[in-house]
Parts: structure tokens; sequence; C-alpha cells
């Protein structure tokens, strides 16, 4: 799939979130922070489906979450639809909530177990006061459901009644309910069975083809990525390492830990795993409270030289589209 | 190669307040020495009910065994008493689980935990025990072993709890090792790591390996053999490189074409196998994944088939023939 080439909906420009290590019971003093984004800069295109790679506690989930104002942002621009959302006023804000919506990882903990399913749908048409009667939004609920596959039949019922495929089903469908442009799909399909994922796969491929959505599908199946996205930024301890269109990022990844990390993907072929050269990294990541200096893969990189350690890498493009944050790359 | 583990008509079910769960329903398998097997199945499927049963490491109540043997080098584990099976456990035949974390004990060194069995099983003093324990530690990847001993769980990564678990299972040199989801919790450069690390030691120390997963791609890395469970039963058997070829059972097949492939473009939309896993607490009258099955005959409604063979190494539970259908 080709990037459809359009406007950038979302603009992230220097983002950065930091969560303070205080110290202390009742006078909390600072002592440090968890430098969870550190200066992200990207654009998601109208339409489009940019992924987000990397493995946990790189701060993939934050930079979702950030993006949408859930958090506050330490630093940097975020812009969605033309809104500043760092700026926005409660009004704005409120608006931008219809508009940019998100899908959770767990099914199971994401849904309030004592609400119905028709509850649970209808909350967003609620809040934004969307619909002027309960008759009107439950007709919205059924049509809703019908969309994500599941019956109208099941708007009394509760989420324990449903397995964790149709749980996530009705995550999208309150997802959809306020007419979103934009979804940050946050890991949607791991809590999931291998069977039901294509099953969520092809929902959210469908949806987006009929309703126009665009999506920032944060993932660590590198697999499922590939498949789905136009677009994928490699994250690494807080920030993008490289970007690039998504056959090109997995036929010539540039970047140390992205080939490490493509490497270490078991591939459901045995002739050909057992083929496949496989580049095994040592040691774990480092902590993001005191990330190391200069690059900060210098300390498990294979190809690490002495200046790696003091200078920051520059965000380069080395090939058409294709950008990484290394000294070593030779464009 | 001789026969390490036999395991026959193995039947376990769970009598919990919702109803009973048909966990295990009457399966055959074995094991060679030297052999990796993988045991692959989603969550539910009866994959670790089917090896932890016979180690007596499911609680009963609620857990029953039904019916079954298991014999390990003449004896029949189901029938030793809860004396004998601890001698076995942790000496013959080692376990690594899937969340490092919960499977440490907290308060306990490292050192203490590797130690344990060691002076327990191997009848080692405490100053033999620790040197021991330092050389399992650096088989496994430490460097300054020795000064790990002293380190507490918290201090390690779950990359790196894992390795410890499996220096504490490798120290009465297994026969066996049972590895059950060992890397799901793990992120994939440190699954690559534990997975090379037990390639490594399997042929360093020539165990036997049963690796229990939901992950098709691990088990293309690892498995000399593999077992495919459905709602308790084996749909099919095969060796793994007959299995991704050529699979027998439309399960195999369904779900070995709804993955995506990272080394590959993507060629279409993905395939993915219609409904969700069946409630164990009902016993369909046919085969449990007729529902969800594309190639479903009024046979596979009424009458469930059984595993059969239809190749050397191969088994196959399926009324239709799929050379034929496709």
């Amino acid at each position: 799939m080709n990037p459809p080439a359009s406007e950038p909906l979302v603009q992230v420009k220097g983002l950065k979130k930091y969560f303070p290590l205080t110290r202390g019971i009742l006078i909390q003093r600072a002592v440090g922070a968890v430098h969870a984004v550190d200066d992200i800069t990207f654009d998601i295109f109208q339409g489009e489906t940019l992924g987000l790679v990397g493995e946990s506690g790189c701060g993939k989930t934050t930079a979702g979450r950030t993006i949408l104002g859930l958090y506050p942002a330490t630093d940097g621009q975020i812009t969605i639809a033309g809104l500043d959302v760092r700026g926005a006023s409660r009004a704005q804000l409120r608006h931008l909530r219809q508009k940019a919506r998100m899908i959770f990882q767990d099914p199971y903990s994401s849904l309030n177990p004592r609400w119905t399913v028709s509850s649970i749908v209808s909350e967003p048409l609620r809040v934004h006061k969307l619909l002027a009667n309960e008759e009107q939004r439950l007709a919205r609920v059924r049509e809703l459901l019908e969309l994500v596959g599941l019956s109208g039949r099941y708007l009394n019922r509760f989420p324990h009644e449903f397995s964790g495929g149709q749980r996530q089903r009705i995550g999208i469908a309150r997802a959809l309910a306020s007419n979103p442009e934009f979804i940050v799909c946050d890991e949607p399909i791991s809590a999931l069975d291998v069977s039901i994922q294509a099953q969520i796969i092809n929902l959210l491929e469908d949806l987006q083809q009929r309703l126009g959505l665009t999506y920032l599908f944060i993932a660590h199946d590198l697999a499922m990525v590939r498949h789905l996205c136009n677009r994928v930024a490699v994250m690494y301890l807080g920030g993008i390492v490289e970007l690039a269109e998504g056959n090109e990022l997995y036929d010539h990844p540039q970047h140390p830990y992205t080939q490490a990390l493509l490497s270490a993907v078991p591939v459901p072929d045995p002739e050909q795993d057992r083929k496949r050269e496989r580049m095994i990294l040592s040691g774990e990541v480092p902590s993001p409270v005191n990330p190391p200096s200069g690059c900060r893969f210098h300390t498990r990189c294979p190809i690490a030289k002495d200046h790696c350690t003091e200078l920051v890498p520059e965000w380069r493009e080395v090939r058409p589209d294709h950008w990484v944050a290394c000294h070593e790359v030779v464009a | 190669m001789g026969r390490l583990l036999e395991v026959s008509d193995l039947q376990v079910r769970f009598n919990t307040p919702e109803g009973v769960v048909h966990a295990v329903n009457g399966i055959s398998y074995h094991l060679d020495e030297g052999e990796t097997l993988a045991i692959v199945g989603e969550s539910g499927c009866g994959k670790s009910v089917s090896v932890m049963s016979i180690l007596g490491l499911i609680p009963t109540p609620p857990g029953e065994i039904l019916s079954g043997q298991a014999h390990f080098h003449e004896q029949d584990l189901l029938q030793l008493n809860e004396r004998e099976l601890e001698r076995i456990r942790g000496a013959a035949i080692a376990m690594i689980f899937q969340d490092p974390m919960t499977s440490l004990n907290p308060v306990l060194t490292i050192g203490l935990q590797i130690t344990e069995s060691l002076m327990l099983h191997l009848s080692m003093d405490a100053e033999q025990a620790n040197q021991r324990a330092a050389e399992l530690l650096e088989l496994t990847g430490f460097s300054q072993a020795a000064a790990r001993l002293g380190d507490y769980p918290h201090q390690f990564s779950g990359g790196m709890r894992q390795r410890a678990m499996i220096a504490m299972a490798l120290g009465c040199n297994p026969s066996l090792l049972i590895a059950d989801e060992p890397t799901t919790a793990l992120d994939v450069t440190i699954q690559a790591q534990i997975v090379e690390l037990a390639l490594k030691l399997r042929d360093k120390l020539g165990m036997a390996i049963i690796w229990i997963t939901h992950d098709l791609g691990v088990v293309a890395r690892i498995a000399d053999r593999v077992l495919v469970m459905y709602a308790g039963y084996i749909m099919e058997e095969a060796s793994v490189f007959d299995l991704y070829k050529d699979p027998r059972h439309p399960y195999s097949l369904m779900l070995l074409s709804s993955l995506p492939r990272v080394d590959q473009r993507r060629s279409g939309k993905l395939r993915p196998i219609p409904g969700s896993p069946p409630s164990m607490l009902t016993q369909p009258k046919g085969c449990p994944f007729a529902p969800r099955c594309s190639y479903a005959i009024d046979r596979c409604r009424e009458a469930n088939p059984p595993l059969e063979q239809i190749a050397p190494g191969r088994r196959v539970a399926c009324w239709v023939n799929l050379e034929e259908a496709s």
C-alpha cells in the first residue's frame, strides 16, 4: 500500500513527555524524571496508518496518549486537524475528544463491567450531547454495533458475556460513536488469541476505508505492523530512531536497532526461519531515568564508535523518505 | 534415540462452580531423548494442562485426572505419590514458566533459589552448591556470575529473570526441560536471546524440551516435532517442516494462513478464522473446530474424528482429506 498523498492530519514536533520522580510523602521533592518521550517529530497524513513500534517501555504508549492530550506534554508541538492541542481551550479540547479517539489494549479492563453494551457505546454520544434523545442514541448504537460486526440484539448485555474479540469490537464501536477522524490504536490486538487478531485487523482496515479514518497504530507485533501500516516509526528509549514507508523499512532497515529488532522476529516457516541471519542484541534496555549520553542506543549497538557516546545523532534522510537517527548510516 | 516420555489416553477436567471444564480429552503423545516437541494452541486449549498434569502440577481439586498413563524412564508418573514426584520434578524433569516475576520468590536471593534444588536433589553442601550456582549463571549468560548470587529478583530485568530461571532448571542436569510459554511476557529481542540460549543449552547438554506456546514463529524456530491442540484435543501431529509446508488439519492450515509475515510484502487482506474458540464447558457432539472450519462437512458436526496416523510420525484428527478438498 502506498501512502495516500495528502495533507498531514496530525503533526508532532519536538514532543517531550517527562514524568517527575518524587521523594517524600508530605513534601514531595523532584529527584529526577522518567524521560518517557524525548523529542519526537513526525506527521500522520490524512487517511494513512502510521505504525509506531518498539519494545515495552520505549514510550510508544506515552507518545500516543500525549498526542491526544491525555497526558500534558512537557515540551513540543502537537497539531491535530489544525488545532494546537497544547494551547487548546476547554471547548476546543471537547471538540478534539470527539474527533480524536483511542482504542485500548486490554478489552477486559477498558470496558466498565457494570455497564451494558448500550451505555458503553453511547457514552460519547451522551457526553458530547450529539443526539437529541434516547431513541436516536439507541438507533445509533445499533448502527455502530452492526458496523463492527456485532448484532444489534446485544444492546442490553454486559461485557462479561462476550469473548475477547467481541469486547474489542465493542471498544471500537465506542471509539467510532462520535464520528472521529483520527484514532490512536494502542496495541489493540496483543491481548487477543491468534485466530482472532486477523479479524480485528481486517475490521480496522474496513472501517478506515469506509469512514476515511487516520490511524496511529501502536504495536510490538512487527509482522502485523508491516501488513497494516503505510509508514512505520521505530522507537527506542523515548526517541524515534527510524521512520520510513513500510516495505522500505522492512526491506532496507538502516538503523542497527531496527535491523536487530526485525531479525529477532521469528518467521512462521521453519525453512526460511532457520536460514535467517540473526543479530542478537546483548544486554537490556537502559533506564529512561538516566538515558545514555549521545546516541541512546550506543550501550547495545554492535557498530558504535567513540563519538556515539557523546554526540546525539542528527535526524537525517538517508534514502528517499527514509529517516534515520544514526551517525554510522551512510546516505 | 530412545523413548523418554510416553503419555497415553490422558484425560483431565476441572470441576468449577460454572460447570465441568473439559481441559484435556484423552490425548496421547510421546517424546524421544534429546528431541524438542512444541505444543501449540490458543489460550485455554489444554496445552499447559496436558503437560503439567503428568507432573502433579495442577491443583486437585478442582482438577481431576480421569485417566491416563505417563511413562518416564520405566515409571508411570501418574502412579507416583507426591514424595516420589518431588524427587523427579526439578531434577530429571525441570520446568520454566511464563512469568519469571511470579515464579521466583521475591524475598530470597537468586543464589539461595538456585542452590536449594542442588542441595535437595544432589545433596551438595553450601559451598559446592554456591560454586555450581555461579557456573550455572555463567552458562546462562551472566557476567560476574558469582557476584550475582546475592541479588534479589527485583534487581533483574525480565530477560535476566528468565535466564536465572533457566539456570535454576538446569542445576540437576535434567533429561527433560518443560518450558511453558517462557518468552510470552518478553520483548522480541529478549525472546530471541532466550530462544537462542535454550537451543544452545539443548545441544550442549543433550536434554529434551517440551516447549508450550501459542507463537507459531517461535515453534518454527525451535521445534523438531509439533502437536497442534484445540479444545483439549490434539488436532495434528507432524514434524515441524511437514506442518508448515503441508498442514493437513484445517485448523493448522487456517491458523498458518491467517498470519502476516515480517519477511514478506503484504499480499491482500488477512484471512482470519471466523468465530471464537469454543467454551470448554460443553462437549460438542462433533469436531470441536467444525463451527469455524471452512472445510466442514455434515459428518464433522455429528461425530468427533479420532486422531489417526496418516504417515509415519504424522497424525491428524479430521474427517476431511485436505489434499482432496483443496
